[in-house]
């Protein structure tokens, strides 16, 4: 366990070194920062003097070691917009992004448990059909559209839930369900095969055969076991959930780091979108990371395979 | 059978060569029918794609064309709608259905031409990391788990903002953002292929990597790499029409499907038509590619771990 713990962790530094990397990347060799900071009729004497200003004629690898050494201490720099520092402004927009998420997660099992375990015990009944057709369409549908479409019915036409914002229960409603929509398809998949897999197994067979009743056979023998798998791909997947809110709150106006970053992208507030690419990378990391000692943990095969 | 008569006997007997041949194509009727969602799927897509190809022939009106007259009139089966404008137009008067239409290509030719960046790289990777040693196998694997856990969305936006969103960075972006999961797939299949027989008589004659890889596995992975570039076709179309969505992809006037969308949310108070239809594109087509890539799969490999 030790050595799939400390495997796990390298992998971890690696991949926060290489993130960062990246967003360093984003504007010191990509773009010019300079160009961008400067007024267009600006001159060569300002843009040397800027150029140094921002230390930009020294080598990459110092700027880099710079910028990786500050970041460790939460210092991304200023934001170029707001002139607060860009580390506060991110943390500030994180807790919406994080409840969102959850919200999201949360829907998304809503979805998935119930239709997938029917349609596992209904296998190729129309039942069974229906959900997996449901889950082709949903696979398919570009999820700012579905929210766009939710909008509208339910906020323009019907006027029961509000369009966008953030504060009472009702707002959560919409882009709870449509981040939900995101991940439902594939955890029903999920939880479809893990269940159809383990109702073929002996213990279910021996507990049916000692007259154990079909609802507890199916709730506390086949579900639990069928957790296990949904687990894993859920906390793996946590990133692309993540993806998924950002892409949910853009569409609903949610005041989470995702539009934070959009905007400061439009703005090109680039201290910002570094901090908020570093801070997202570090937090899809961690989950990740907890997900694979959970998880080795449960099943050793995991471990000894890693 | 109630009646048995001779002239019966006969009859059947000299229908029996028609009903071989019958039989036979009840038999290919029957594979038809097994996969008659793939092939109604292929239908809509090639109706889409001969729309985008044909575009200047089939759109009713210029999609760039101005009518300021008639800008915002609904679709035609609603009131106030006109038969000169099907779908209805846009806040600038222009023809909803023709945008539609033109819209198709810009989705279509990104959605190739990242699939045949990414697939081309990432297969590469997958078999350098499948076939040669464990170094090579961990830095490659490594630097496709930091793309794997990072939503990409956000890199792609944050990379497209600095770059410029030109058709060719576009490309680029979304076929490095799909390039992970052949990388991950082509790898775990290399190293099975590896050690099959035909692979170690290869070596014992003294075949190059070169040969080896690409004379005997390559063609192996064939089939399995045409069914999830048509697959990922669809998730860069999704990915693509969101960076348009919010502007940091395809850039107005040029119609594209996500563009469209993007521009018509904010007239989704009054004119639903204008965000509603290229969404609705967008679902078919991504709706069709999957229904396809599926049947593909089941047609070539029914065994396919996908």
């Amino acid at each position: 366990m030790k050595r799939y713990a400390a495997h796990q962790l390298v992998q971890l530094v690696v991949v926060i070194v290489g993130i960062s990397m990246l967003a360093f990347a984003i504007l010191h060799v990509i773009g010019d920062p300079v160009l961008l900071l400067l007024p267009q009729n600006a001159g060569k004497d300002e843009y040397d003097r800027y150029h140094k200003l921002l230390g930009l004629d020294k080598p990459v690898y110092v700027q880099y070691w710079k910028f990786a050494s500050r970041a460790v201490q939460g210092d991304f720099g200023k934001s170029w917009y707001t002139d607060t520092p860009a580390f506060t402004l991110v943390l500030q927009r994180m807790p919406p992004t994080l409840y969102l998420t959850t919200a999201g997660l949360v829907a998304a099992l809503l979805i998935a448990l119930p239709l997938g375990i029917l349609a596992a015990l209904k296998r190729h009944s129309f039942v069974d059909n229906l959900c997996t057709a449901i889950a082709v369409a949903g696979q398919a549908m570009p999820i700012f559209w579905l929210g766009i479409m939710l909008i509208i019915i339910f906020a323009v036409r019907l006027k029961t839930l509000p369009a966008s914002g953030y504060g009472t229960w009702q707002h959560f409603l919409m882009p709870a369900f449509t981040l939900g929509a995101f991940l439902a398809p594939i955890t029903m998949r999920l939880v479809r095969s893990g269940v159809i897999e383990i109702m073929n197994t002996e213990y279910i067979r021996t507990a049916r055969a000692k007259g154990v009743a079909e609802r507890t056979v199916v709730v506390k023998h086949a579900f639990r076991n069928a957790c296990i798998p949904v687990i894993t791909v859920l906390g793996l997947q946590f990133g692309q959930l993540l993806g998924g809110a950002i892409v949910t709150e853009t569409v609903f106006a949610w005041p989470g780091v995702a539009t934070l970053t959009v905007d400061s992208i439009r703005n090109q507030d680039f201290p910002v979108v570094q901090c908020a690419v570093v801070l997202l990378a570090l937090i899809i990391v961690s989950v990740n990371f907890v997900v694979d000692l959970i998880v080795g943990v449960i099943d050793p095969r995991i471990r000894i395979g890693a | 059978m109630k009646t048995v008569s001779a002239g019966g006997e006969v009859a059947l007997e000299a229908r029996g060569a028609p009903a071989a041949r019958s039989g036979a194509r009840r038999i290919a009727l029957r594979r038809v029918w097994r996969f008659k969602w793939g092939v109604a799927a292929a239908a809509i897509l090639m109706t889409i794609v001969g729309g985008a190809v044909c575009a200047p022939w089939l759109a009713p009106d210029n999609p760039l064309t101005v009518d300021i007259q008639h800008r915002l009139s609904p679709p035609v089966w609603m009131d106030g709608g006109t038969r000169t404008h099907i779908l209805g137009t846009d806040q600038v008067g222009r023809d909803l259905l023709s945008r539609m239409i033109y819209g198709g290509r810009v989705s279509l030719i990104i959605g190739v031409a990242a699939v045949l960046v990414s697939s081309s790289i990432g297969v590469l990777l997958g078999l350098a990391a499948g076939y040669f040693n464990p170094r090579v196998d961990w830095t490659i694997m490594t630097l496709v788990n930091v793309m794997l856990t990072f939503p990409f969305v956000l890199l792609a936006l944050a990379v497209i903002a600095v770059l410029g969103p030109s058709l060719v960075n576009m490309i680029i972006v979304l076929g490095i953002a799909d390039l992970p999961l052949y990388a991950r797939v082509i790898r775990a299949e290399t190293l099975a292929i590896r050690e099959r027989e035909f692979v170690t008589a290869g070596r014992a004659l003294g075949m190059s990597h070169w040969r080896i890889i690409f004379r005997q596995i390559l063609p192996n992975l064939v089939s399995l790499i045409v069914v999830i570039a048509t697959l990922q076709v669809a998730r860069v179309i999704i990915l693509e029409s969101f960076l348009s969505f919010l502007g940091l992809g395809v850039q107005p006037p040029t119609p594209a499907w996500g563009n469209m969308l993007g521009e018509g949310r904010v007239y989704m108070l009054n004119s639903w038509w204008i965000a509603a239809f290229p969404g609705l594109a967008i679902f078919v087509t991504t709706l069709a590619i999957n229904l396809m890539g599926n049947a593909l799969r089941d047609w070539l490999d029914p065994h396919m771990k996908l």
